[in-house]
């Protein structure tokens, strides 16, 4: 699939990206575009492709084919210039244990060649931001998993990226931990860093993200706005009841007009389909008709979950 | 590309290679293997070869200083990849933008500094303690300075293939370690090895080493000192040009 979304200068292009391990194909010839400024998501299951997409793109891996270049650098050619852009949160902390939180954030910056007295400013101005003044002079090892991550994107911003690439960088926080990282990156995506966001929550993703990506093994599966995604898994749409006493008769909620699919959860009924205000209509009617009582009727777009589970085809709904 | 854009973009990688130097001198130093395979290793295999024999210094010094450069140059390359691998740091470096080349030029730093500053110890404590003279100055130096070298080169190289757990290639690195101590004239001049043993001595760099270092403390060198230098950057050249292939090609594996 290729994304034709983007209109503003384009800082990752990708152009047929593939990158095989032995027999396995883990990326298979992917292609899309993230422009100055976005948040973009990159959803998928395990194994879908994610990380090796990231690993690729800062160089950490070399792609089997295909190409993509970072600000105008090719990954591949320019590796070194590519990666002058970029800044990298995994998934899991990395940061140096024996070495105190300063000496990491000092270590990174001098790796990627911050002048001294910027990075002196701006690594305190970075642990003030991210709540780790205090602790400042403590080793890593002594930090918890929410302060090592937060750690880690102090140690990725301090080097001034163009872009930020997060691997699911609020996977196993605590709330406090998971709602600063995601505020910073939404301020920081506002003064205009352009974020690279791989990530299992579709809540996050749906939250935060200008566009997003469904990858599934190894295929990207659609580019879009959550919006549209929504929009364009029409048949994820559905009504949403629930009855006084009694409920309808299952067959009289599936024979009506429009109704594909009926699922029930105890006294919760869903009626999936693509007029939901025809079908909410038609519902409430033959509920009077019957002399049964709704106590709630909703009509309801689908999350974002229920646009990833459409496309990653699964159970073959889609 | 520009001339003085060349210029920048080594200056950066030198830069980058001092910076993986300090990383390593703040992280790895005073790790327990490095101490146990860098440090107690020479002075046990000293003391086994002193104890109970008469020797004379002057036949054991130029040894012990080359047994300990050998030990403390290759102690620091095993270590760091693989721990760095485990640790997940690894990842963070090569997404750097510093080369893989610089990375590893900045390891074989690390093994070339703890192996000269590690050895200058044995040299003063025999000066002090034993009537081994230093006949030569500039050969000293220079057989450690080029040995220091060519041994941190063969230590990065030896910690090229991913393993599960820095001890395996610990074990792999002592593997290649120990046999090449015993055909390399540390503890007997090569001259008097079996003659099998003196048709190895040249394959290995701790032979031109030690060479240089008996010549430096007035013994007439088994090779020619121009060889010995010349075969001591051969060496660091092979030894450095073939980490960097082997990193490269076992990079991706068990991040």
């Amino acid at each position: 699939m290729i994304d034709e979304a983007t209109e503003i200068e384009p800082v990752i292009k990708v152009n047929g990206l593939t990158r095989r391990f032995g027999n396995l194909t883990a990326v298979d010839d992917i292609s899309f575009q993230v422009a100055k400024g976005e948040i973009f998501g990159f959803l998928g299951p395990n194994g879908a492709g994610k990380t090796t997409t990231i690993r690729m793109l800062t160089g950490v891996i070399e792609p089997t084919s295909g190409s993509a270049t970072i600000q105008g650098h090719d990954i591949r050619k320019e590796s070194i210039l590519s990666r002058e852009h970029i800044a990298v949160v995994p998934e899991q902390a990395n940061v140096y244990l024996d070495l105190s939180a300063w000496r990491n954030l000092m270590l990174m910056a001098e790796l990627y060649g911050v002048p001294r007295d910027r990075r002196i400013s701006e690594g305190k101005r970075l642990l003030e931001v991210l709540g780790l003044t205090n602790k400042k002079d403590s080793k890593a090892r002594e930090l918890s998993k929410g302060l090592k991550q937060r750690l880690m994107l102090c140690a990725a911003l301090v080097t001034d990226p163009e872009v930020l690439f997060l691997d699911e960088p609020t996977s196993g926080l605590d709330v406090q931990s998971a709602r600063l990282i995601r505020k910073i990156v939404r301020e920081l995506n506002a003064d205009g860093l352009t974020v690279f966001l791989t990530t299992h929550n579709m809540v996050e993703a749906g939250d935060i993200c200008s566009r997003v990506a469904i990858i599934n093994s190894g295929h990207i599966a659609a580019i879009d706005t959550p919006e549209k995604l929504r929009s364009m898994a029409s048949k994820r749409h559905y009504v949403e009841a629930v009855f006084k006493n009694q409920a309808p008769p299952v067959e009289k909620l599936k024979s009506l007009p429009g109704v594909n699919k009926l699922e029930s959860d105890q006294s919760i009924f869903r009626l999936y389909t693509t007029t939901p205000g025809s079908v909410a209509t038609a519902l409430a009617m033959l509920t009077a008709g019957l002399g049964l009582e709704l106590d709630q009727l909703n009509t309801r777009k689908p999350s974002l979950e229920d646009v990833f589970l459409y496309y990653i085809g699964n159970g073959g709904e889609k | 590309m520009t001339a003085s854009s060349d210029q920048c973009a080594w200056r950066r990688q030198l830069h980058g290679s001092l910076v993986i130097l300090k990383k390593n001198v703040l992280l790895y130093y005073l790790k327990p293997p490095v101490l146990i395979f860098g440090v107690l290793f020479p002075v046990f295999f000293f003391l086994a070869f002193k104890m109970g024999r008469s020797v004379s210094p002057s036949g054991v010094v130029p040894g012990m200083v080359a047994m300990a450069l050998w030990f403390t140059a290759t102690a620091i390359g095993p270590l760091v990849t693989p721990w760095e691998r485990r640790a997940k740091t690894y990842e963070r470096l090569i997404s750097s933008p510093i080369s893989l080349r610089s990375i590893l030029a900045g390891d074989v730093l690390s093994g070339f500094v703890f192996g000269c500053a590690i050895s200058v110890i044995p040299v003063i404590l025999c000066l002090l303690l034993t009537d081994a003279r230093i006949a030569n100055l500039s050969l000293l130096i220079g057989g450690i300075l080029m040995g220091a070298l060519s041994f941190s080169s063969l230590g990065v190289l030896l910690s090229a293939p991913p393993a599960a757990s820095p001890s395996n290639i610990m074990l792999l690195s002592n593997l290649v370690r120990l046999p090449l101590l015993f055909v390399s004239g540390i503890f007997v001049p090569i001259g008097q090895m079996p003659g099998w043993a003196a048709w190895v001595a040249p394959l290995s760099p701790l032979s031109y080493t030690s060479a240089l270092i008996r010549a430096a403390y007035g013994s007439v060198p088994y090779f020619p000192i121009w060889l010995c230098f010349l075969m001591l950057f051969l060496f660091t050249a092979v030894l450095f040009s073939a980490s960097c292939r082997f990193h490269n090609m076992y990079r991706a594996k068990g991040l």
